[in-house]
């Protein structure tokens, strides 16, 4: 650049603390006006900050989630579907009441539960055990985030119906035996692995809000 | 918690009923034992092969089913019947009590995938009382 258009380049773009009066001191006045927003706009272009926080964001929530193989996704996907609820349901919850009878405490208004044959032959057993079974319909759908889907469910097992939280894990057993029995050789033991999990994943997140 | 008369008949009549694929189910149970509890393979460590189908763990599940036979004979008193194989688990194996419960569990479903019409609710609990038992009476000399 020639030294006059440098000296004009300078006296154009210096700072002006004036009012701009003369033309030089308007030319002044505007490129200052804009370079917060070049600046601003620089800015905004250049990678997000968070563009490298995510990875780490991820993994901590990562680290509160149970992790789940494809192979665990694809197993409780396939059984549930393959179920038939209307018979598993009250088949698990009359096992239940048979093979541990101190969990019969909390029906006491199902009637006659004297016997085995009773039990098996209750109409009201059965529709509960339905109940219960598609109850875990939204786990099964939900299986990044089985402990929020069952909060509230948590909360009326404690409250209202003060449920002792080791029959979760003594009804999940008995229907771990009526899937064995329905599935017979189908159910390998890597497929008893991926249910066992997941049940206990069920059973840890109905007792998460006991207090 | 002690085993009726009845369940005792129970417990004897299923045994005897599925005697005849013991080896099969002592091999199944240990095998799941292995797979769905991994923390039990600690006590194999001195195994090559650790694989469900492999020889170390059929072989070792036929001979925990004869335990259960060798308790199923001695029904009537567990305790006194079994004290050589709990001082075994006590002093030489070492084994943790929890884990008899998981084996009993393993063993359970075996029986109910292999057996699933003889299996009933009625079955299931006289067979789930017997193991708790046995587990009882392998547990006597532990301390």
């Amino acid at each position: 650049m020639s030294s006059y258009k440098r000296r004009l380049f300078i006296l154009a773009t210096s700072p002006t603390q004036c009012r701009p009066t003369s033309k030089i001191n308007k030319i002044q006045h505007a490129f200052w006006r804009s370079v917060p927003i070049l600046l601003k706009t620089l800015l905004k272009l250049r990678p997000s900050v968070y563009d490298s926080l995510d990875s780490v964001k991820e993994t901590s929530t990562a680290s509160n989630m149970v992790q789940w193989t494809d192979f665990e996704r694809a197993t409780i996907q396939s059984v549930f579907e393959k179920m038939d609820y209307d018979d598993v349901g009250p088949a698990a919850l009359s096992r239940c009441l048979v093979v541990y009878p101190w969990t019969q405490r909390y029906f006491g208004n199902f009637g006659n539960l004297y016997n085995a044959a009773a039990i098996q032959g209750n109409p009201m057993v059965a529709a509960h055990g339905k109940t219960v079974l598609h109850g875990l319909d939204r786990a099964v759908k939900n299986m990044d985030d089985i402990k929020a889907t069952y909060a509230e469910l948590s909360v009326l097992h404690s409250e209202k119906l003060r449920v002792d939280p080791d029959n979760f894990r003594l009804l999940a057993d008995c229907l771990t035996i009526v899937v064995a029995a329905r599935m017979g050789a189908a159910f390998t033991a890597d497929v008893q692995g991926a249910f066992q999990k997941f049940l206990a994943v069920v059973v840890s997140s109905l007792g998460k809000q006991y207090h | 918690m002690s085993l009726s008369a009845k369940e005792k008949v129970i417990v004897k009549d299923f045994f005897a009923k599925v005697s005849s694929r013991s080896d099969e189910i002592g091999a199944e149970a240990l095998a799941r034992l292995i797979v769905v509890y991994p923390q039990t393979k600690s006590y194999f460590a001195h195994w090559k092969d650790l694989s469900p189908n492999g020889a170390p763990v059929r072989k070792h599940g036929i001979t925990v089913m004869g335990g259960v036979y060798e308790a199923v004979s001695k029904i009537d008193d567990l305790a006194g019947g079994l004290l050589n194989l709990s001082e075994l688990h006590a002093f030489v194996l070492r084994v943790d009590p929890v884990n008899f419960k998981i084996l009993s569990h393993c063993i359970m479903v075996v029986l109910s995938m292999l057996f699933a019409e003889e299996f009933t609710p009625q079955i299931h609990v006289a067979v789930d009382k017997f193991l708790a038992l046995v587990a009882l009476a392998l547990s006597e000399k532990y301390r």
